[in-house]
């Protein structure tokens, strides 16, 4: 036993001693860290986790990641600056409500070349939330529509929002059990936009989803790929970033962006207004829209990027619609808490019948 | 320094723990929870619980739980039997097999039943395959139920075969000596001696059931409202904060009457065990 104790120690001691080594010359050496740190706050699992390393290695930045899961949890971690990022990725209307509320800072953009990079048609739809480009650049982007399996719908022909309202698909369709986008299909359907705030519509399309939902099968947000996979479901609203993956397993598999027209989103990375480490920051986006890291990423997640580097990967009508059907998108604003608690009334009430 | 102070020195971790852990975070909770977004008093949020929704989401909630912990009750008893007379290896070792599964994940162990009862799921592939009726209870309570039952079980059947085991044989011998029968010593005997450990079970099976938003969101498939699922939805989609601390304010009042439950009959001390 002694003589355990003894050789334990003594191991302890050489992998200490090597490991203050190591630690001393990562700081002395000029790698890894030598230009400070980069907080980084992301959707989980939204990039290539190698790249993180990749960042290191050619820039001498230490990257402190943390993840989280929706918007609305990144909001308060911003507004209230319980923590300090220097750099975060967020959807389109919460880039908007950050902007307004003065929560981002501008990008320089002599810091960003890679920002040629960005593909044109992505453009437009900024102008709903970041007119210019000027607080925030694409990560990744999409629409939503119907994910169906050919042979379960014997071949009919699926191409409207209300072939998710047809009987025949009864305990076959996934809906997404997101409040929002609920609404989107139910206005499109009723030709409301999905940014009313108008009580009487919001009724009307409370009622019609209410039709619908003895239909539904279940309402599931990331699970509804595996759902269409495994064949549990015929039909599924889901975003255009799951069909090559769910196409890869299951060559039954095929997505329409519906004609009355869709959500169209962008996640974007955006530089905070308490940063430390702005040119750091910066230097993490310029490095995300390079585009051998946008072919990994894309790789990796299978949504479509914006990147004009990789536009031969990504030229499809699903990941990459034409003009014309991006006229007929729309994308989600911030309606105000009024309107918000208006609607998570009429939520609940869907929700609980 | 004297024995008392050492005594509090000691003591200092466990109460800087209860400060930042337990009582802060209440103070915040109550602090959303009787104000509005403006951050003005109001009552408004904990009221709300009487809501259409919200009082029908507690009722759903009240009635999935209490049907949980019936069944939790029904198998855990004859089990805590079973396990107590048990003669297979150390008994230890029978309580340890129920234990296991608790080392995982318990949203993984849910996750796992989402993948075996789904319509083309591990379990209606076998069913399928013997030619049996398919089972349908995916996105329903009834999935609901049995995801409580799997995932609370063992804080019933724990409680339950710690009272019975305390139990001095010599009672129940004396019973049969004078007379009763195998019925009547249940009743009798074993039933009314393990009532501190019944009680334990119930409300730990009750009060995490009550409040689940995991289980009814992954086996309910979105379509099972619960009271847990609104609070989440407040913090995490709705940016409600308000709303949902008051609502979590109202359902710390069952907690409150769990525990009362607890401190009138459980004097031994079983619950604590886990």
């Amino acid at each position: 036993m002694r003589t355990f104790k003894k050789a334990a120690a003594l191991i302890m001691a050489v992998v200490v001693t090597v490991g203050l080594m190591a630690g001393c010359g990562g700081n002395t050496g000029g790698e890894k860290g030598q230009n400070g740190q980069v907080y980084v706050y992301c959707f989980g699992d939204y990039f290539d986790p190698e790249l993180e390393y990749e960042f290191e290695e050619k820039t001498g930045y230490d990257v402190i990641i943390d993840y989280f899961d929706t918007n609305e949890e990144l909001y308060p971690v911003i507004k209230n600056n319980t923590a300090q990022y220097d750099v975060i990725c967020a959807s389109d209307y919460m880039i908007a409500k950050l902007i307004d509320e003065g929560l981002l800072s501008e990008i320089n953009y002599d810091n960003v070349p890679n920002a040629s990079n960005i593909a044109e048609n992505v453009k437009p739809s900024f102008e709903e939330f970041d007119p210019g480009m000027k607080y925030s650049l694409p990560h990744t982007w999409g629409t939503y529509g119907i994910m169906y399996n050919k042979s379960m719908v014997n071949g009919a022909d699926i191409d409207s929002w209300t072939d998710l309202w047809d009987e025949k698909y009864a305990e076959q369709i996934v809906m997404p059990d997101s409040m929002r986008e609920m609404y989107m299909i139910a206005g499109k359907i009723l030709g409301y936009s999905m940014n009313t705030t108008d009580e009487k519509e919001v009724t009307e399309m409370t009622d019609l989803l209410l039709k619908q939902k003895p239909l539904v099968y279940k309402l599931a947000n990331d699970s509804a790929r595996e759902l269409m996979i495994g064949e549990s479901a015929a039909l599924a609203v889901i975003t255009s970033g799951e069909v090559l993956y769910s196409q890869e397993l299951n060559e039954n598999i095929d997505f329409v962006i519906p004609k009355e027209g869709t959500e169209v989103w962008t996640d974007c990375w955006a530089v905070t207004a308490n940063v430390t480490n702005k040119e750091g920051g910066e230097a993490w986006i310029n490095f995300m829209l390079d585009g051998d890291v946008a072919e990994d990423n894309f790789e990796y997640l299978t949504y479509a990027i914006p990147n004009t580097q990789i536009a031969d990967l990504t030229d499809n009508p699903v990941l990459n619609p034409s003009a014309e059907v991006l006229a007929k998108c729309e994308t989600l604003k911030n309606l105000g808490a009024e309107a918000d608690d208006m609607y998570s009334r009429y939520w609940k009430e869907y929700k609980s019948k | 320094m004297t024995k008392s102070a050492i005594k509090r020195l000691f003591s200092g971790p466990f109460l800087a723990f209860i400060l930042c852990g337990t009582l802060v975070p209440l103070v915040v909770i109550a602090f959303y929870g009787f104000t509005d977004r403006s951050g003005a008093f109001t009552l408004d949020n904990i009221m709300a619980i009487a809501g259409g929704h919200h009082a029908q989401a507690l009722g759903l909630s009240l009635a999935l739980a209490l049907i949980s912990t019936l069944i939790c009750l029904l198998l855990a008893f004859p089990l805590g039997l079973i396990l107590k007379d048990s003669k297979i290896g150390k008994k230890g070792f029978m309580v340890f097999v129920f234990i296991l599964p608790m080392w995982m994940n318990f949203l993984l162990r849910t996750m796992a039943w989402q993948v075996l009862l789904e319509k083309n799921g591990i379990i209606n592939i076998a069913l399928k395959s013997l030619g049996l009726p398919l089972l349908d209870i995916i996105n329903t309570p009834a999935a609901v139920v049995l995801g409580m039952v799997y995932d609370y079980l063992p804080f019933m059947v724990l409680p339950i075969y710690n009272a019975l085991i305390k139990i001095d044989h010599s009672l129940i011998e004396a019973a049969y000596d004078l007379g009763a029968g195998k019925g009547l010593v249940l009743r009798k005997v074993l039933i009314p001696l393990s009532v501190p450990g019944i009680v334990s079970g119930i409300t730990m099976v009750f009060v995490p059931s009550l409040t689940t938003f995991a289980i009814s969101t992954m086996l309910g498939g979105g379509k099972v409202n619960l009271i847990g699922n609104i609070i989440e939805q407040e913090f995490t989609v709705s940016s409600n904060w308000n709303l949902g601390a008051g609502l979590s304010l109202v359902m710390m009042i069952f907690i409150v009457i769990s525990m009362a439950l607890i401190e009138k009959f459980d004097r031994e001390g079983e619950g604590s065990m886990i």
